[in-house]
């Protein structure tokens, strides 16, 4: 009997898909923009839980990343990023496609344990934030402190984004990821944009893909 | 001087640091042109034009002037701006920067300020205007209080806001550091330089344009140059420090719990009435900076107490550091001949930086018998006259009570509070006073610190109480310290302490050299005593805003009024928007002499924040207009837009409320009314198919060995034999018995469900399953995790949904295969699809469930299909009246919180039976809840088939009963259906599950009253044979 | 706006990140059944509310979603000290009674010259 149902959400021929963002045109070229904003839809999200003893090693050997323990770490390698959301709670954000397979392979290495992967990559996307002043547009709408002195690279934290909420993520130097729900999406792009007006903002919609690959299995069956 | 500024200093004066006489400004004042300078207040160009009379007052409309210098200004209050949307009320003309074309008018003075019609009260009513004039007078008949008001309001108001909407954007900053400095006078900059130089994050905030405080105006050397040149020094270095934030023209308003502070920062209303674009771009015109800092460092100094004496609210009486203020800042010097009067050596200044600019000193009246501080002896060597144990017992004005004409200066005797000796009237036109120095204690009563009195410096300091915040200190003139070199001495080993108590080393810093005047000592002097008894004598002013007088607090006092907070709430003491800076001492010391008590025992009133008025602008900041509430939207909500859909607020979401379409007999184009649109959406479902977005619903993901363990312990209902491919509806119950929520749950797998949870309880019923989970059963091995916005739903139902669905899938929809309540996966338009068999409308239903990416392509394809099975989208509204023709309830509207399953006659989804006491069950054993006559849910047919009852109405039995009836109940749910072409209701009745067939009645606001018949709750298709053709 | 050590976040959040949901340390009687009308009138509706040390249960809700408990002072606000769940708090009324005494001791003298309460 299966314990957990298993379902590929992407179509085996290609399929129209949609950003929640897909309706937001680019801000026009301002030439001196201090900020700039693109989205990387269609990433696969994976919410993981499980007691972190039981989950390390096989994430180790399926994801090629470190489980982080470390409350607000994040983690990025070739496969994709895992964050820390709570000492039970992880985000993984994978390639499109991949998300349906290395689900699979966890449950197969995790066997009997207790855990659960939820698929989540239609519920929320990812917004890249950088530039000079890409802090000050955080700084109006986070209540968290994002100052580089207190936020290194590598850090991620679940905090208020203006009246809604996100994953605050920083990447590098002067680049930041917001993870967003997809309701709350065109919100969150609206504030920004507003908030970084008086920087220029410059925002870049995702590239509509056409097509999503499917992963190379073709069954949607349940597994045990 | 100049003749069109002719209070103004000339340039080769050496007087006004902040003046740039090469930048001339023009500006208006009740619609006359002036000229001032870059740098200039709005007070100081107004007074260098020597306009003396700026407002009338509040409650007496008495011609003011300005008194003060800073934020402490009671009577300059100005209303700003040349447009209608720019105006802004109550700015204060010492803290308003002058621009180009800056237009102000008086605040006060209806219908003008010439000719006010209050001023006739204030004139000739004013002897019989005693305190509480407004309670006694206008309190009878007390129904025309509101017509009292609306005109005593209009003409003694304190400005206006705009009509128009305001054309600039606001903004807030989250900021975060280790040490904030509210204040950049000496102790806040040596304070700033400490912390700074230990590497912590430091923000240093003034209200001022310019950093310096008292240092700009002090006479002092500090390290050998001028105490404006060594502030200015240290600014430099601070400037230089990537760990410094400095904010000038900033405002710390309000200190909150855990050193949160708001700070308001006016960055362009120096520039003009709205801000100017910075680059091309917009640019906020206020900013409120949010600090959470690990230390507040407060060295808010102090504001300088005048006396209260007769006749001191004529134009021309000042406190005196406000002379040598606009003397050495702005080369204004608002006046010819000068009388200081008072109780300390540290006023002397005013009087000699008055004859240093060009002005005559006509006497000093010190009250101190023997006064013999430095300054003193440079009066005295100066040649000015001292006249001592005396004070300014009375200002006389001019004819028309424009300006001071002359200053009656008597002996005093303070311990017997009376005129001792002979009184002399010396001729001037400005009376400057001093009464010592009030700490600026507001900001730390914020926080709960209540302030204490200190005799040795006659003012109330922040307090050290049990609650006293940690990482709080208080530097300078705010702790009382006024001597620079002591309280910069100070401020360092303050500063230098906090950081060590978080383990931060500070460096070194060498404390500069001043030059310390030997200053005799103070004498405590309030109101000063008038030949005539206080209630005898002309108007004595302590709240000058609110034109509350010394013989307003004793008349308090007399009619019984001991407590300070109630003397300040029958006076209208401090309620200004001043909040009574300069008056409150000299009025709780007042009370304190007329109750025969000292001014600890009186005690004084708290402040709360804001410390000076925010534009509502700043507290909004971008949660305005679009930006003020999040809007969710679906995947779907482009195509809603697209065609034509009226939305419903649902929460945060917007979902179609109905597709209003254009109606075929109407060439114009006219578009259908929402019954039309609705009645249509209904036989659309009825009678062909019908497709909802309903992509909200809240939808959860539960797994573990004991979710299905779990589910039943929070659901009323049992869900140990659901099997996999089953789905079954839930009702959840507070432990207090009462449905919270309600959904399907399907069983995916073993260990695996998914819990639909109304639109509105998404977030807390996830909340509510954690609680459970997290604090009472943490031994269940199970997971939650929201997948509402992962999965969009399409709900395709009427008779020929399965038609459709057919064209589009590989499932098999036989009716005898895929069961009512069972869910198949399979591709739905080549879209991998969960497909759910629930029906919410009493039709063949399928809820096609997708990623929510790849919606739209699946929604198209339905349309794509759909137009020869009549296919029709419906919106909230045609689900409400479907699913109430059903009876099935909807959570919030048909429940309250005070409705058990059994009173919705829903005892078929309570499992009594169940192994574990599930939340609710004891509460259902409770005698009340088993009452027979409470509220339970029933249908209502208007006996008037035409008639819609109103959702709410309440329901009687006996509609001849008296005024007030016995309300039995109330309608929660009302429609038309044009399927039962007659409107019908769902209502809480009391004992309604036994009134079957009997008649109540709804007594309606206008008089009628609408007749029903007690119904059972569903209204169409009893046997439920439609869902399963 | 308090300032909470969130103990599973390790560190502090804005307040705005929190929901509080009452009084903590309320256990649901094991068998409700075998609770008495009152008993259980008390365990649903009745919480206490005193001046001074409370026992919070709040709600990292904007963040790790964590359940924990707050010891708070309703006098000053002061947050004492958060613990996890199942964890028993280290600061109670009568530990925190004590070191007020010598708090009170010290101010006594500030204290009969405080400004009365509005
Ligand atoms: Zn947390």
């Amino acid at each position: 009997m299966a314990r957990v149902a298993q379902f590929d959400p992407h179509p085996v021929q290609g399929a129209a898909t949609q950003s929640p963002l897909h309706h937001r045109a680019a801000s026009k070229p301002s030439g001196d923009s201090r900020v700039t904003l693109v989205e990387l839809a269609f990433l696969d999200h994976l919410v993981l839980r499980g007691e972190p003893q039981g989950l390390a090693a096989s994430v180790q050997a399926v994801l090629g990343l470190e489980l982080p323990v470390e409350p607000q770490r994040l983690v990025i390698g070739e496969t994709g990023s895992l964050q820390w959301l709570s000492p039970d709670e992880w985000l993984l954000i994978v390639a499109a496609g991949e998300g349906f397979r290395l689900q699979r392979e966890l449950r197969e290495a995790l066997g009997d344990s207790h855990f659960s992967i939820v698929d989540v990559s239609g519920g929320q996307t990812l917004l890249e934030l950088g530039g000079e002043r890409a802090i000050d547009v955080l700084m109006k709408s986070t209540v968290y402190d994002v100052d580089p002195r207190a936020f290194p690279i590598g850090k991620g934290v679940t905090s208020v984004f203006a009246k809604a909420t996100a994953v605050i993520r920083r990447v590098g130097e002067e680049r930041w990821e917001l993870v967003v729900r997809r309701s709350f999406a065109d919100y969150c792009l609206r504030w920004l944009l507003d908030a970084g007006e008086e920087y220029g903002i410059d925002y870049r919609p995702a590239k509509v893909a056409a097509t999503t690959p499917r992963a190379a299995v073709a069954d949607t069956e349940t597994v045990s | 001087m100049s003749a069109s500024q002719p209070c103004r200093l000339a340039s080769n004066s050496g007087a006004g640091s902040q003046i740039d006489r090469d930048k001339p400004l023009s500006f208006t004042f009740n619609g006359k042109s002036y000229q001032g300078y870059a740098g200039d207040t709005l007070a100081s160009a107004l007074l260098a034009n020597g306009v003396d009379v700026i407002n009338r007052s509040f409650k007496y409309s008495r011609p003011r002037g300005v008194v003060a210098a800073g934020a402490e200004e009671p009577n300059a209050i100005v209303q700003l701006g040349a447009s209608e949307a720019a105006q802004v009320p109550n700015v204060r003309a010492t803290q308003q920067s002058l621009y180009d074309g800056l237009t102000a008018r008086s605040t006060n003075g209806w219908p003008d300020a010439q000719r006010d019609m209050m001023g006739l009260v204030g004139k000739f009513g004013g002897p019989f205007m005693p305190v509480g004039f407004y309670y006694k007078t206008f309190k009878a008949p007390a129904s025309m209080w509101r017509t009292y008001e609306k005109y005593i309001r209009k003409a003694a108001g304190l400005g206006r806001a705009p009509i128009e909407s305001d054309p600039d954007i606001y903004d807030h900053l989250n900021r975060h550091c280790e040490v904030l400095v509210i204040g950049s006078g000496p102790a806040g900059l040596m304070s700033a330089l400490v912390a700074a130089g230990s590497g912590v994050r430091v923000i240093l905030c003034d209200e001022q344009p310019t950093f310096g405080g008292s240092l700009l105006d002090s006479g002092e050397t500090i390290d050998g140059m001028a105490a404006s040149e060594w502030a200015s020094n240290a600014v430099e270095r601070l400037a230089a420090m990537d760990n410094v934030t400095l904010l000038p023209r900033t405002t710390a308003n309000g200190y909150f719990d855990h050193n949160f502070v708001t700070l308001h920062e006016r960055r362009t209303e120096h520039l003009g009435d709205t801000a100017p674009t910075l680059d091309g771009r917009r640019q906020s015109r206020s900013r409120l900076h949010r600090v959470r800092t690990r230390h507040v460092v407060l060295a808010s100094g102090a504001h300088e107490r005048p006396l209260v004496y007769a006749g001191n609210d004529v134009p021309g009486n000042l406190v005196a550091g406000a002379l040598s203020t606009y003397i050495r800042r702005y080369a204004v010097r608002p006046g010819q001949r000068l009388v200081l009067s008072t109780t300390n050596d540290h006023a002397y200044r005013a009087a000699l930086d008055w004859q240093n600019a060009g002005g005559e000193v006509v006497a000093i009246a010190d009250a101190r018998a023997n006064p013999d501080g430095e300054l003193v002896e440079r009066a005295k060597a100066a040649g000015i006259r001292i006249v001592t144990g005396s004070a300014v017992i009375e200002a006389t004005a001019d004819r028309k009570g424009h300006r001071v004409s002359g200053a009656r200066i008597g002996a005093i005797d303070i311990e017997g509070f009376r005129v001792s000796g002979e009184v002399e009237t010396l001729s001037c036109d400005t009376v400057a006073t001093s009464g010592g120095y009030s700490p600026v204690v507001h900001l730390a009563a914020h926080t709960g610190v209540r302030p204490v009195w200190r005799d040795d410096i006659l003012g109330f300091v922040p307090g050290q109480t049990a609650s006293r915040v940690e990482g709080f200190s208080v530097v300078g003139a705010a702790a009382g310290l006024y001597p620079t070199g002591a309280l910069l001495e100070d401020a360092v080993a303050q500063v230098v302490r906090a950081l060590e108590s978080d383990g931060i080393d500070a460096e070194s810093v060498k404390i500069p050299d001043i030059e310390t005047l030997r200053e005799g000592s103070a004498v405590a002097l309030y109101q000063v005593p008038h030949d005539k008894p206080t209630m005898r004598a002309p108007k004595q002013f302590v709240d000058l805003q609110n034109d509350v007088t010394a013989a307003a607090i004793e008349l308090a006092t007399k009619e019984g009024f001991e407590s300070i907070e109630h003397v300040k709430r029958y006076t209208a003491m401090g309620f200004g928007t001043d909040q009574g800076k300069l008056g409150n001492i000299n009025g709780m010391a007042i009370a304190a002499r007329c109750l025969g008590q000292t001014i600890p025992q009186t005690g004084t009133t708290v402040f709360r924040p804001n410390y000076t008025p925010v534009n509502f602008g700043a507290i909004v900041g971008r949660h305005c207009r679009e930006l003020f509430d999040p809007e969710r939207y679906t995947a779907m909500h482009q195509w809603h837009i697209e065609h034509g859909a009226a939305f419903e607020d649902v929460g945060q979401w917007k979902r179609p409320w109905f597709y209003p379409q254009k109606r075929r007999d109407n060439a114009d184009g006219e578009f259908e009314s929402m019954h039309e649109a609705v009645m249509r959406e209904c036989r659309a479902v009825r009678e062909k198919v019908g497709v909802l977005d309903a992509s909200t619903l809240g939808k959860i993901d539960i797994q573990g060995p004991d979710a299905r363990e779990f589910l039943g312990r929070i659901y009323t209902n049992g869900w140990e034999k659901l099997a996999v491919g089953k789905a079954r509806y839930g009702l959840m119950c507070k432990d207090d018995g009462m449905v919270m929520d309600d959904g399907v749950t399907t069983c995916l797998a073993d260990n695996h469900f998914l819990m639909t949870t109304t639109t509105g309880g998404a977030a807390a019923i996830l909340e509510w399953l954690e609680i459970w989970h997290q604090t009472e059963w943490p031994e269940l091995e199970v997971y939650f995790t929201s997948v509402t916005d992962h999965w969009a739903t399409l709900t395709l139902t009427g008779p020929e949904a399965r038609n459709l669905l057919a064209e589009l899938t590989d499932i098999d929809l036989d009716r005898d295969s895929f069961k009512f309540m069972e869910w198949r996966e399979g591709a739905v338009a080549g879209v991998p699809a969960r497909v759910y068999r629930i029906s919410f409308t009493g039709e063949l239903s399928f809820e096609v469930n997708v990623q929510a990416n790849y919606a739209m392509q699946v929604w198209e394809a339905l349309f794509a299909h759909g137009a020869k099975y009549g296919l029709t989208p419906y919106g909230t509204e045609t689900m409400h009246v479907l699913r109430a023709e059903k009876g099935f309830i909807i959570v919030g509207q048909d429940t309250d919180g005070s409705m058990t399953p059994e009173d919705l006659g829903m005892h078929w989804c309570v499992g009594y039976n169940k192994p574990y006491p599930w939340i609710g069950k004891r509460a259902l054993t409770r005698s009340d809840t088993r009452r027979e006559d409470r509220k339970q849910l029933v249908g209502l047919k208007p006996l008037d088939a035409k008639v819609v009852l109103e959702e709410g109405a309440q329901i009687v039995l006996d509609p001849q009963q008296a005024i007030p009836m016995r309300m039995v109940g109330h309608v929660t749910s009302s429609y038309y259906s044009p399927t039962l072409d007659h409107g019908f209701a769902l209502a809480v009745v009391k004992g309604g599950h036994k009134r079957m067939g009997e008649r109540v009645y709804l007594p309606m606001p206008n008089g009628e009253t609408h007749m029903a018949e007690v119904v059972g709750s569903i209204f169409y298709d009893p046997k439920g044979q439609r869902q399963n053709i | 706006m308090f300032h909470i050590y969130c103990p599973y976040c390790a560190e502090y959040r804005e307040e705005e990140e929190f929901h509080p949901k009452g009084q903590a340390h309320i256990a649901r009687p094991a068998d409700p059944t075998a609770s008495s009308d009152d008993a259980w009138g008390d365990y649903l509706f009745f919480r206490d509310n005193p001046r001074g040390v409370h026992h919070e249960l709040w709600v990292h809700a904007v963040g790790c979603r964590k359940f924990f408990n707050i010891t708070r002072d309703t006098r000053s606000y002061a947050i004492l000290e958060t613990y996890r769940m199942g964890e028993q708090p280290g600061v109670t009324a009568e530990t925190a009674t004590l070191a007020e005494r010598d708090i009170e001791r010290r101010t006594s003298d500030t204290a009969t010259i405080q400004g009365v309460p509005s």
